[in-house]
């Protein structure tokens, strides 16, 4: 059986579907006011101060934790800056119950549902509070109480996971949705068109949210794709799909909200195209020095998601130059006094190196944790972080 | 108890399990009306409805990818895979991401529900593509359950088992078996332990060690070599990943003597590992080299397929080798 509804024509006509161009959704400009005709989605004053406290926690962990990774104390950092309106926005017009599959430069959704300073601290330095047992290098959060599935480093591999996943939230009859990020150069993976492609088949309630902020590490988006874009992918999944201005709160947040209606209550699974600008390198161990200009890095920062809430909300009287220097301050010290704790705890313990490969210890493994234990106990000098613990007997 | 062949105990199996928890799913590359390429699933989208019994776009890596989805929300999917041969599409999705699912998140997600179903082995005339036997690949992933079953009775019983087992599974099914094999299956839910071999046949001189398909061409091999008065003790190991260490060792420190054999190519193969493991607890007690018997280092080929597997010949004159060191 085919699907294809083509009329006939008898002369070759070949398209690249360049008359298809995607517009992009703006809402609120650089100053805080509106674009004409837009309109504001319902965001009340205890939801707008609510994101915005995530997006400027979100920078400033971002910041401090970056200046850490440079002093030594920590191993490894990704900011998010530049794509706070982005992620945030999306999180926030979701239900706190829906699924969030992120890739990693997600961590303003969970600052948004209320990840604490400490919950990120412990996952950095991978103490013993560490949800993921310190396995995990920094940055791969998860939390199973906020619904944000723990982060894995392989590109894309959420994308078609989000789609099972949704699809057993339609089964449960739950009236939740699965939302999972992933950036422009990840949606060139296999597992993108896989994910894309089936879930458009089995019609799950999920949002496909693409973070375009032009860059993969060192690779242009133009080295990425030949297309206009990720959006017009959609079309060819019969896929509902929005482009909008990624470093837009309101446009993102009611393109979301949209997009939820779409996927909860019609089974519609949507592609959302958010165009940003990754402003920061692409992680502690890129220097974009080496592959892009400071003056295109600084027409991105006259567009800052941040600032440009910062104008919308003090022009709605929500909120004052004051306020913003006391939460500044605030948590910049909360940031480093929390730091200073988590550095302290001690390491997981030595167990945790196997359980949790199986859901029990498989007799096999349990023969080389045993061996390694005599091990440690010979040379315990060597093994600073686990001779006191397999000393005391454990 | 009941007559059947292995692909009526795999579906008995699958329809037990829907039956019994809603949340079980089937689906794959034409699992749905038409009950899978070797009817694997007949039946079971008619009785349980196409949301539970479905097919799914021609594309593996989605196919694991949306199973991981799946069974990390809570539900059981049992993922068919065509032909192991077709698995690799979706390595990365099984081994860097069900494998590690649990252990990455310090167990605050699993996607222990999930089991994946593929048809492996040679015999069939099944070429490069048609034959393989991929256990060995992931027996070096930590975090996957690997299980092979040999009859009806254990397909049906480790089947259940598997979709069960809180851990990841992958359920090979030796196809050559499937309507070959025929014997009798307990009616109703019934349940054989992971991680336990199986002594069908006790012995003295020499342990012989095999699982799937390859237990038939060991059951052959034995008669052989029973007839020249060697005692042969058969293991069926059944379970890959993780694999009974105890009941082969002890078998061997009791026969002094081990030939393992697979359908898989030697080198890497996953005699390999036993061999090793078995050499290091039985050192004092072995009186000749482990043998292991193998497919060919060589794609697995169409029209020289005898010649490339391990048969009953082979496997008999392993034994004789051992025995007589």
């Amino acid at each position: 059986m085919t699907t294809t509804k083509s009329k006939t024509v008898y002369t070759p006509g070949f398209t690249d579907g360049a008359e298809y161009r995607i517009p992009t959704f703006k809402l609120l400009k650089q100053d805080g006011t509106l674009y004409k005709g837009g309109k504001a989605p319902d965001i009340d004053k205890e939801k707008a101060l609510r994101i915005y406290h995530a997006m400027v926690t979100t920078r400033v962990l971002d910041e401090r934790m970056l200046a850490a990774q440079r002093q030594g104390r920590l191993s490894f950092y990704m900011q998010c800056t530049g794509e706070e309106a982005a992620i945030i926005g999306s999180t926030a017009a979701l239900d706190d119950a829906d699924m969030i599959m992120a890739q990693y430069r997600e961590q303003g959704s969970l600052a948004y549902r209320g990840f604490t300073i400490d919950e990120f601290m412990n996952q950095l330095f991978g103490n013993e509070k560490d949800y993921g047992k310190g396995r995990q290098m920094p940055v791969h959060y998860g939390s199973s109480k906020l619904n944000y599935m723990t982060i894995s480093s392989p590109l894309a591999t959420q994308i078609p996971q989000a789609t099972g996943y949704a699809y057993g939230q339609k089964m449960a009859g739950s009236k939740q949705c699965t939302i999972v990020y992933f950036g422009e150069g990840a949606a060139s993976e296999g597992d993108f068109h896989a994910g894309l492609n089936m879930a458009a088949v089995h019609r799950v309630p999920a949002i496909f949210f693409c973070r375009n902020n032009g860059y993969a590490i060192s690779t242009p988006a133009n080295e990425q794709f030949a297309a206009d874009g990720i959006a017009p992918r959609g079309f060819g999944y019969k896929m509902d799909t929005i482009r909008v201005d990624g470093n837009d709160l309101l446009a993102v947040y009611q393109a979301t909200e949209a997009a939820r209606k779409l996927a909860v209550e019609e089974n519609r699974p949507v592609l959302i195209e958010a165009m940003t600008y990754r402003l920061a390198a692409h992680s502690s161990s890129d220097d974009p020095s080496g592959y892009r200009s400071k003056d295109e890095e600084a027409v991105w920062r006259e567009k800052d998601p941040i600032l440009r809430v910062q104008n919308w909300l003090t022009r709605k009287k929500w909120w004052s130059e004051s306020q913003e220097k006391e939460l500044q301050e605030r948590l910049r010290r909360e940031v480093l006094e929390t730091m200073k704790r988590a550095q302290k705890l001690p390491p997981p313990p030595l167990e945790t190196l196997v359980t949790d490969v199986y859901d029990e210890v498989p007799p096999l493994l349990n023969r080389q944790f045993e061996k390694l234990k005599a091990h440690i106990r010979k040379y315990p000098d060597e093994y600073p972080k686990s001779a006191a613990h397999v000393q005391r007997g454990a | 108890m009941a007559k059947m062949n292995m692909l009526q105990a795999i579906n008995d199996a699958l329809d037990i399990a829907m039956a019994a928890n809603d949340k079980v799913m089937c689906f794959g590359e034409d699992v749905g009306v038409f009950g899978g390429v070797f009817r694997a699933t007949s039946n079971l989208q008619q009785k349980y409805g196409k949301d539970r019994c479905f097919n799914t776009p021609l594309v593996e890596q989605g196919i694991i990818g949306f199973a991981n989805g799946l069974a990390a929300q809570g539900s059981f999917p049992v993922a068919e895979i065509q032909f192991a041969d077709y698995i690799f599409p979706a390595f990365d999705q099984i081994v860097n991401e069900s494998a590690k699912f649990r252990y990455r998140s310090g167990n605050l997600f699993n996607v222990g529900n999930l089991t994946i179903r593929a048809p492996y082995g040679g015999g069939i005339a099944g070429g490069l593509y048609h034959s393989q036997s991929p256990e060995a690949y992931f027996a070096h992933t930590p975090g996957l359950k690997i299980v092979v079953p040999r009859n009806p009775h254990q397909a049906k019983g480790l089947l259940l088992a598997s979709i069960n087992d809180p851990n990841p599974t992958l359920f090979f099914e030796p196809k050559r078996l499937y309507r070959a094999s025929v014997g009798e299956v307990p009616e109703g839910e019934y349940q054989l332990p992971l991680s336990e071999a199986e002594i069908l046949k006790e012995g003295t001189d020499v342990t012989v060690l095999g699982w799937g398909a390859q237990m038939e061409v060991i059951d052959k091999a034995v008669e052989m070599a029973e007839k020249e008065g060697f005692s042969c003790e058969v293991i069926d190991l059944r379970t890959i990943l993780p694999w009974d260490v105890e009941t082969v060792a002890e078998s061997v420190l009791k026969t002094g003597r081990l030939v393992v054999t697979h359908e898989a190519p030697l080198t890497g193969g996953f005699a390999g590992e036993i061999a090793a493991t078995i050499q290091e607890r039985c050192f004092l007690y072995l009186e000749s080299p482990i043998a292991r018997v193998t497919g060919m280092d060589t794609p697995f080929p169409l029209v020289l397929e005898k010649e490339h597997l391990p048969n009953h010949l082979k496997v008999y004159e392993a034994i004789r080798e051992s025995v007589e060191f």
